[in-house]
């Protein structure tokens, strides 16, 4: 999806220098430094422990930053309590209140503001109807099902209408199906209101699908901040190629560097590659490969990097076969050949020739 | 009873065995109070059954016992301190109650164990006990023989059973809801307001039940404590059966245990219609 033009505006929110340690001694979240424009969808993705909820959370202000200044609207918002930041928060258990009527949850935020009686009535049906759950006004939240109760979580914190929407894994608990229907909901929501929204999560494909822009969180720092498609197409380091998307990773050492290119020496042969995330030669360096640009049974001639391998194993997905080869030196290399006429894996020939674009290829950092 | 087929004899007997066994435990509990009911309606001043109530003759019960007690002014008396005190340590007991089992609740307390022991040592310590230990200890500060020394000492003894179920409590308590209430724009005391107290209000209704429970039977504190002025009902009746041996205390019993059938029946059909009203379902 198109990202917003960011710089035409001033950001909405801006992190700066933002550092945050619980005990003192190890940093959660380490020099971070993050801008996000006004009606972008930006996600925060990486694994548990990278640091991305206490970002949310130092955000809605239920954490403080123990160096550094958020700024929201070019104002700084660290001495502002919670409740006086006006800005939206969904929590991954919903944080219904159990003891009010799904009408009293959503008109709270309403109430608290001393909106007028007929007023919030107004607006709690005009988003009921919204999220497709008019005449639920009269039930409790032990009623709903999870994806109900999750849209009515979703629309309370929409109904004061805050211009910031902060979301915490909020389909963490839901079935697949649930789940892309909840995603495909909350990106409707999000064009048709014009929110912007903080999303956290560590489901990479919800990511993908969702978001304007991605920020991948290692060890309490962004690794990488991008669109989807820059993201999956060029990550600049090992650890983003292999967390998002499916990475063939082959390890080895630099042994020339020509512009754009550097030739990498594995144990069974030289590999032409962008150079992306290497700096001298002698580097130790770790390729990223994704398995649908790998060719087979190339021409010879047509690509630089064209290896023999032995196929491993084979694994019928319907509308691709999954297969499994041992070349340059990685045993679980993954080859996704589309199920097409005429394709060229049979299980028969343990002998397969791979190749791949040195453009396809990218020389990272030797990672973890 | 339908047994399912695969039951043999020993459990059979088993099942009638037990509830044998439970309803004489029953019994045992229960029958002394029962014996009290018909006793307080004896029109001679005996504490024994006469041949005339036995026969079930009209002529052998009398409210006359019930009638000394509510004209009585001494009971009279006792009994307007029983509420008086029992209420101001009921609600000061409820109040530093939740507020103390709040405190205790939050993750990073310092002393937590240290201080919820103080605060429940009173249901630990043996009565007699605490009872010398704050005559001494008001006597040297005025606050023997006072109303204030009496429902401060009923209070304390009040306080454990309030932060006990008031702890219990919160234990099911959903934190993320207050912080869901401040993302939503509400205050601390608004969250208070709206969300808190509404969830933690069985509990405390509980806790503070047998607070006031506790501070109208209590009778040691009252002995060692209270002046002439400040005879509470327990206190009236202790001086009831060691001088005057009167059947009017069967009458104050008998009242007393309909007032205690009253108030716990109150406070389930409470709870059982707040459980039903926050849908859900009552165990």
């Amino acid at each position: 999806m198109p990202a917003p033009e960011i710089g035409k505006k001033n950001p909405l929110v801006k992190f700066e220098h933002i550092e945050k340690s619980y005990d003192g001694e190890t940093l959660v979240v380490r020099d971070l430094n993050l801008d996000i424009a006004q009606g972008e969808f930006l996600t925060m993705l990486g694994p548990s422990g990278s640091g991305k909820t206490t970002c949310l959370m130092m955000l809605s202000g239920f954490e403080t930053p123990t160096h550094g200044e958020i700024y929201l609207e070019d104002k700084p918002i660290g001495s502002i309590p919670p409740h006086k930041r006006n800005i939206g928060f969904v929590f991954q258990n919903y944080a219904l209140f159990p003891h009010m009527t799904i009408s009293e949850n959503i008109g709270y935020p309403l109430h608290v503001r001393k909106v007028p009686k007929h007023k919030i009535k107004e607006r709690v049906s005009k988003i009921l109807d919204m999220i497709e759950l008019s005449g639920f006004e009269n039930r409790r939240p032990a009623q709903l099902s999870g994806g109900q109760q999750q849209r009515i979580a979703l629309a309370r914190a929409l109904v004061f209408e805050p211009k910031l929407v902060l979301m915490d894994e909020p389909l963490g608990a839901l079935d697949k199906n649930l789940r892309e229907q909840m995603q495909f909901e909350i990106k409707a929501l999000h064009a048709r209101l014009n929110v912007t929204v903080v999303y956290v999560t560590h489901d990479q494909s919800e990511a993908l699908t969702m978001s304007n822009r991605i920020a991948v969180f290692d060890d309490g720092i962004i690794q990488q901040i991008s669109t989807p498609e820059v993201l999956y197409e060029e990550p600049m380091n090992a650890f983003v190629a292999q967390f998002i998307g499916e990475n063939n990773r082959i390890s080895g050492e630099v042994v020339d560097i020509n512009g754009k290119y550097c030739k990498v020496k594995f144990e069974g042969g030289i590999v032409t590659a962008l150079k992306v995330n290497v700096k001298a030669v002698g580097d130790k360096t770790s390729l990223s490969l994704r398995p649908e640009r790998v060719i087979v049974n190339p021409e010879a001639g047509t690509t630089e990097n064209i290896f023999k391998g032995e196929v491993r194993e084979l694994i019928y997905l319907g509308d691709h076969i999954r297969t499994r080869v041992n070349v340059c030196g990685n045993r679980d290399f993954i080859i996704k050949v589309p199920n097409s006429a005429g394709h060229k894996i049979t299980g028969k020939d343990k002998n397969i020739i791979v190749g791949w674009s040195s453009e396809d290829c990218r020389a990272l950092d030797a990672g973890v | 009873m339908a047994f399912p087929v695969y039951v043999g004899k020993l459990e059979k007997t088993w099942y009638y065995f037990f509830r044998v066994i439970c309803g004489a435990v029953l019994f045992f509990l229960i029958a002394p109070l029962i014996v009290l009911i018909p006793l307080s309606f004896n029109a001679e001043p005996y504490f024994t059954f006469t041949k005339g109530m036995l026969s079930f003759d009209p002529s052998a019960f009398s409210l006359r016992w019930y009638q000394d007690f509510l004209n009585n002014p001494q009971w009279l008396h006792s009994i307007k301190n029983s509420f008086i005190i029992g209420i101001s340590s009921t609600f000061l007991a409820t109040f530093f109650g939740t507020l103390a089992a709040w405190g205790l609740s939050r993750p990073y307390t310092p002393f937590r164990v240290t201080i919820m022991s103080i605060l429940i040592s009173p249901m630990i310590v043996p009565i007699i006990i605490s009872a010398a230990g704050m005559f001494f200890f008001y006597s040297k500060v005025g606050l023997s023989q006072t109303y204030i020394g009496l429902i401060l000492a009923h209070t304390a003894l009040g306080i454990p059973f309030v932060v006990i179920t008031v702890t219990a409590t919160l234990v099911g308590f959903d934190k993320s809801l207050i912080r869901a209430s401040a993302s939503l724009g509400a205050d601390l005391v608004t969250t208070w307001r709206k969300v808190i107290i509404p969830l933690i209000l069985p509990g405390v209704i509980s806790g503070s039940l047998f607070a006031f429970v506790t501070s109208f039977d209590e009778i040691v504190a009252v002995l060692f404590l209270a002046g002439y002025e400040q005879r509470t009902i327990p206190r009236q009746m202790w001086s009831g059966i060691r001088e005057q041996i009167s059947p009017t205390i069967l009458a104050v019993a008998t009242l007393l245990i309909l007032l205690s059938i009253s108030l716990l029946t109150t406070v389930e059909l409470l709870r059982r219609r707040s459980e039903r009203l926050r849908g859900i379902a009552s165990s």
